[in-house]
């Protein structure tokens, strides 16, 4: 039988951390990991940890706590600009899933098909990771290292999520492409924020999930949208070259090629959104 | 660790290890049983429960979580007097719990909901409870008891002889709406080991086991091949191919191995690498190209060609008639493995008392797994007791034996009570599957229309081991043709053993997968013609009188072609409405698609008798002793309400003893549709027994009227009342049986092999997204016969639910070994995904059966899959030729179709 410790203040969390124990958060993916076995492993439970939670904002942005669940995030008073964190939101699993799964522990996870990631890539969110020599800030990208992967060492946590505030006003969108309606993961997934200036695109951001080991930004595809006017045709700058970060895999959700094939119509979508 | 909390309004405290799962604390510790674990991941929602208000899966709670927090169960749930709360008794009136394994959980979730939101609209509910499965309901009065919890009525209940026809609410449905029915894993003793089985990694490999000492020391016992009397099981008399534990052999992922017996902890702490077994993997035979490969490895060794069975319908000239025909369309068609994925999974456990052993266990049927532990354990079958549990849903996968043995030899042997509850991989991967299949169809008809020749080769990849696949191999032959009346027929069917998990029964037994190739070949000519789709099938539906490719003229009860008139109507709507979007809209299209089928109802040409008893007790107590388990379809309330009319007493006063092989006869297994037409005529039979010895000892006429009170009986027969003193009367008690009469095929397949058929069409409108591939389900209408509807409310159910599965059968459900084992990966509809269902129910008299009723557990998923792929046809012009019809496999298909287009190679 492991340990179970579950501090209320996170210099405690950090010095329990110096010895390995696997952090439990909303228990989403921790539970399932552990079906039908004793649970030994010492467990080091975050949940009690005051800072962790809630979500605030200053002038350069917002800060998302690590234990911040997916319901809270859709109950926050947000700008625009969460609008697809939120959309993402309301599709992860179910109601109960989305009460107890938190942001952080999303990107923890390290899943290709969190829908989280892309979600916060495009809104160039900023990971802020404690351990003992202090805290850091990484780019999410840095952040998520390779399939269930992450740049975390053993005695580190993720404290917050950082969304930086645009200097425009800002939008964003998110679509999910999925079997069945509740309780699915994505075969494909696609987020973008539009900055907006005299109606056009500023700068554009957009990432894609679960087409390659960590979801991936679309640079061309970005360059290609910077200064188009955002009206209906924004979504026929879409092309098929623009996917070249990606790198789709055959599984049991759905081929490669129809990956490749169907993220093309998902971000015409998006931008159809988002340009409405 | 101590954890105080506030449970369901009260004071709770709770200790032990701190990750321990709040739905294990539950059940386990604290004794409340209502909530339900399906999976321990999240998947399925069975386990919800309000954590601080908002619904949460307490598979996925640390207890340490919970401190200071209040919980919120089913328990819960009441109107402070003992009473039920209206959203439970809503529920109740609208038949939204069959089995009720998910009831908690629905439950549950909508009380959230309704906190929040008194009047919620449907998209609002699908919302809150798009977290919960439920495998049984279709999900539709679901959504209908939430939406209508402030304006639903009690049902009444229907006074003495107007039982049948009634919708009377489930007689066993209050315990599945407050939590307190029992499943398997709900009851076991406190003083129980547990067992945990090691199974096989491997598809096929040679093994040798270890030294098994050490872990024998730290275990109660370590169960191997060698402990088993005779280590071969399996439904037919004849076919005992399946090893309880595997000898030094595996042939499929998943097949038990070793059975570890000790504390609970104990044997969940071990992992299977501790467990010493040496495994030498083999090349494994999988699917039918390999199983059927000249040079094939055989799966087991006396099983020449890997062939399981293969059995032929002929009738008239097949080949020749094809010469004569305007139009023939072919095609070969594919399915899957499907899982039955009931939320409950397996569960049991056993005691031995004296020289008997009991086995409690989630089974739809009892004797067959009396009969078969029995033949295990080499004991008679008088010394096995099998006490059904309530069954959280089979499907046909709770026919085969599970964890009965294993529970049985480890009770047996160390005199204790011995629990084993699978988890859901495991459920997964041990269990039976519906069978995949290669159908090969031809089918050809004259220029008006009329079908005149079919050929069908349906071969079936039946698993490691035979389980019903021969069930499948014959009543596939007999079905292939469809619904109509065809004057030359050859149909073949057949089934290979591949290193796969077992295929076996499940809801239809091959049937839905040949009736996807007849289906696409009748809107294939129909097309051909420029005829309707729906009045193709008029023209050809069998009617009563009309001859089948067995050679048995239906005499009565055929009512397809009702049906199809029933669905006119709504089908010419359709067709304007899609006509209507489409004209409108680029990326998505809609299309209608119409389905039929029948259904042999009980075994194909084999007795399969029931019996049933109607007693009345000396203190007055009206009893049905029914061994017809009820898995959620509501057997239960169909026998009462039919015993009920036929003794002349309400239904209200029938006390139900159900399931149990002490206490009641042998009613058969609960799979082929067959309960409520032979069962049901069973319990016809035994409760008019009972009433002609009532009203010999009244001296009273057949028209009598009888009542009840206490031990006081009153029969009036017109001006004549007597009254009765029970208690000096001493027991009486009816009985009754019913053997569906049949007779064997001949070698051309000839003969009566069912003595009625239930008859159906549905048809479902969908939206493709053209560019993703995605389906969207929007209506689906079902006209079914069923001869007579015992209980409209019951049969809908039935239809709903079945409608379900068969949309998961056509939309997303595949079944890969090692890799949707659980119900994250392997996906089943939720309520988002199930349309509005509307039923319609045709009541062709059936003269055999109770009250002229049929039986409808099976056929409503049947028509469903080819109605949903002949719309996604009307829609795109793809006709599918391989389920699941994934997203990938769909756009991939408009792809293809659209560059044959573009370069001119097909029309
Ligand atoms: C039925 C079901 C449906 C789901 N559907 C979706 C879906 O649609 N989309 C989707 O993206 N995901 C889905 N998930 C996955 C899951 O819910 C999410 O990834 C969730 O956000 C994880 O958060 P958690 O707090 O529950 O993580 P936990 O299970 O508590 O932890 C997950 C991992 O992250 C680590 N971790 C957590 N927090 C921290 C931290 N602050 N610092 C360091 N390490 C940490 C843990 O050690 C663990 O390894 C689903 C899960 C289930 C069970
Ligand atoms: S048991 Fe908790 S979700 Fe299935
Ligand atoms: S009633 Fe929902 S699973 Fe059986």
């Amino acid at each position: 039988m492991g340990a179970y410790l579950r501090p209320r203040r996170l210099e405690d969390a950090l010095t329990a951390l110096a010895q390995p124990h696997v952090v439990l958060a909303g228990g989403t993916d921790f539970y399932p990991a552990r079906v039908g076995r004793a649970i030994d492993e010492d467990v080091l439970d975050i949940g009690g940890i005051a800072v962790l939670r809630g979500i605030s904002a200053d002038a350069s942005g917002w800060r998302l706590g690590a234990t911040t669940t997916w319901s809270e995030l859709l109950e926050a008073d947000l700008p625009p600009l969460f609008d697809g964190l939120k959309q993402a939101a309301r599709e992860v699993g179910g109601r109960q899933i989305q009460n107890a799964g938190t942001l952080a522990g999303n990107l923890c996870n390290a899943s290709p098909a969190a829908d989280g990631v892309p979600c916060l890539l495009a809104l160039d969110a900023e990971i802020e990771v404690a351990g003992p020599a202090g805290r850091r800030l990484l780019p999410l990208r840095q952040f998520i290292t390779g399939v269930r992967r992450t740049a975390l060492a053993q005695a580190e946590l993720v404290v917050a999520i950082h969304v930086p505030k645009p200097d425009r006003e800002a939008r964003s969108a998110f679509l999910k492409l999925g079997t069945r309606r509740y309780l699915v993961i994505s075969i494909a997934m696609a987020a973008a924020t539009i900055e907006i200036a005299d109606g056009r695109v500023a700068s554009a951001r957009l990432a894609v999930g679960a087409c390659s080991p960590v979801a991936e930004r679309l640079p061309a595809l970005e360059a290609a949208l910077a200064g188009a006017p955002l009206d209906t045709r924004l979504a026929d700058r879409v092309e098929p070259a623009h996917l070249a970060p990606l790198s789709p895999i055959d599984d049991v959700r759905g081929s490669a090629a129809y990956r490749s094939d169907a993220v093309v119509t998902v971000l015409r979508r998006l931008l159809q959104d988002l340009a409405a | 660790m101590k954890v105080a909390f506030t449970l369901n309004g009260r004071v709770a405290e709770w200790s032990g290890p701190p990750v321990t799962r709040l739905a294990a604390a539950l059940r386990d510790d604290l004794d409340l049983t209502g909530t339900k674990v399906g999976c321990d991941a999240g998947d399925c929602g069975a386990c919800t429960v309000l954590l601080d208000g908002r619904q949460t899966c307490s598979c996925l709670v640390a207890m340490g979580q919970v401190e200071g927090r209040r919980v919120e169960t089913v328990e819960s749930l009441g109107d402070g007097n003992g009473g039920l709360t209206s959203l439970q008794k809503s529920f109740l009136a609208h038949g939204a719990a069959q089995c009720g394994i998910c009831t908690s959980g629905m439950l549950m979730a909508a009380v959230e909901l309704l906190r929040r939101n008194a009047r919620p609209c449907r998209a609002e509910v699908e919302d809150a409870l798009g977290g919960v499965l439920c495998r049984c309901t279709g999900y539709s009065k679901i959504v209908d008891a939430v939406m209508s919890v402030s304006t639903s009525m009690p049902i009444a209940a229907p006074p003495a002889g107007a039982a049948v026809g009634a919708r009377l609410q489930r007689v066993d449905g209050v315990p599945k709406v407050t939590g307190r029915d029992l499943f398997g894993a709900d009851a076991v003793p406190a003083d129980a080991l547990w067992i945990r089985v090691v199974r096989s990694p491997h598809a096929r490999a040679r093994f040798e086991l270890g030294d098994l000492a050490p872990l024998r020391r730290r275990l109660a016992a370590v169960l191997t091949a060698a402990d088993v009397p005779f280590n071969g099981f399996g439904i037919y008399p004849d076919i005992k191919d399946q090893p309880v534990l595997a000898d030094g052999q595996v042939r499929y992922r998943g097949e038990a191995v070793v059975a570890l017996v000790g504390e609970r902890a104990q044997v969940l702490a071990i992992r299977d690498e501790e467990v010493p077994i040496a495994w030498t993997p083999e090349a494994p035979v999988f699917g039918l190209d390999a199983a059927t490969a000249p040079d094939a490895v055989l799966v087991q060794a006396d099983k020449p060609e890997n062939l399981l069975l293969n059995g032929v319908v002929r009738r008239g000239k097949a080949a020749e008639a094809f010469a004569a025909c305007a139009a023939v369309a072919e095609g070969l068609f594919e399915t899957a493995f499907v899982e039955h994925a009931y939320i409950e999974p397996e569960a049991g456990w056993a005691r031995r008392v004296g020289d008997r052993i009991e086995v409690h266990v989630t089974t739809q049927t009892p004797y067959m797994n009396r009969d078969e532990v029995a033949n295990v354990m080499r004991l008679r079958p008088e010394a096995v007791r099998i006490v059904p549990t309530a069954c959280g849903g089979g499907f046909g996968g709770k026919l085969d034996l599970s964890v009965h043995p294993l529970v049985a030899l480890a009770a047996w042997k160390l005199d204790r009570p011995v629990a084993c509850v699978y988890t859901r991989p495991e459920s997964m991967a041990a269990s039976t599957k519906r069978h995949p299949a290669r159908v090969a169809a031809r089918f050809g008809c004259d220029a008006e229309g009329k079908l005149l020749a079919c050929e069908v080769t349906a071969t079936f990849d039946t698993g490691a081991y035979a389980s019903w696949g021969p069930t499948v191999a014959n009543r596939v032959p007999v079905h292939a043709m469809g619904p109509y009346a065809i004057p030359n027929v050859r149909s073949w069917g057949e089934a290979f053993f591949t290193n796969c998990p077992p295929a076996g029964a499940f809801r239809g037994f091959g049937v839905p997968q040949a009736a996807i190739a007849h289906e696409a070949m009748m809107d294939e000519l129909a097309d051909r013609l420029s005829i309707d789709r729906l009045e193709f099938r008029h023209k050809n539906a069998l009617r009563a009188g009309d001859t089948t490719a067995t050679g048995q003229t239906l005499a009565h009860s055929a009512g397809l072609a009702q049906c199809l008139d029933a669905l006119r109507p709504h089908w010419q709507k359709a067709h304007d409405d899609v006509a209507a979007f489409n004209a409108k809209s680029g990326s998505r299209r809609r299309g209608v698609g119409i389905g039929c089928m029948w259904y042999g109802i009980g075994n194909t040409s084999m007795s399969n008798p029931s019996r049933m008893r109607v007693g009345l007790s000396p203190a007055g107590t009206l009893t049905l002793y029914s061994g017809a388990v009820d898995i959620g379809q509501g057997s239960n309330t169909i026998m009462t309400q039919i015993a009920a009319d036929a003794v002349g007493l309400p239904a209200a006063q029938v006390a139900l003893v159900a399931g149990d092989t002490d206490l009641t006869a042998d009613a058969g297994k609960t799979s082929a549709s067959r309960q409520t037409f032979v069962s049901g005529m069973a319990a016809e039979r035994a409760g008019r027994d009972l009433r002609q010895q009532i009203l010999r000892l009244a001296n009273a006429g057949p028209d009598a009227e009888l009542s009840l009170e206490g031990a006081r009986l009153t029969v009036r027969d017109g001006d004549a009342v007597r009254s009765i003193d029970l208690a000096s009367a001493g027991t009486l008690m009816g009985e009754g049986t019913f053997d569906p009469p049949t007779t064997p095929l001949d070698a051309d397949g000839q003969g009566v092999p069912y003595a009625t058929y239930a008859f159906a069409a549905q048809m479902a409108t969908v939206e493709v997204d053209i560019g993703l591939g995605t389906v969207k389900v929007l209506r689906i209408v079902a006209a079914h016969d069923v001869g007579k509807a015992i209980n409209p409310t019951l049969v809908e159910g039935q239809i709903q639910g079945g409608i379900a599965q068969g949309l998961g059968l056509a939309l997303m459900e595949e079944y890969l070994p090692g890799r949707t084992e659980n119900l994250h990966d392997y996906l089943i509809p939720t309520i988002g995904d199930v349309p509005e269902i509307e039923c319609i129910l045709i009541e062709d008299r059936e003269p055999l059966g109770p009250s002229g009723a049929k039986g409808v557990g099976e056929p409503g998923l049947v028509p469903t899959a080819p109605a949903i792929l002949g719309a996604v046809h009307h829609a795109t012009g793809v006709r599918a030729t391989r389920v699941p019809l994934l997203p990938h496999r769909l756009r991939e298909a408009i792809v293809a179709a659209g560059q044959e287009k573009t370069t001119g190679k097909r029309t």
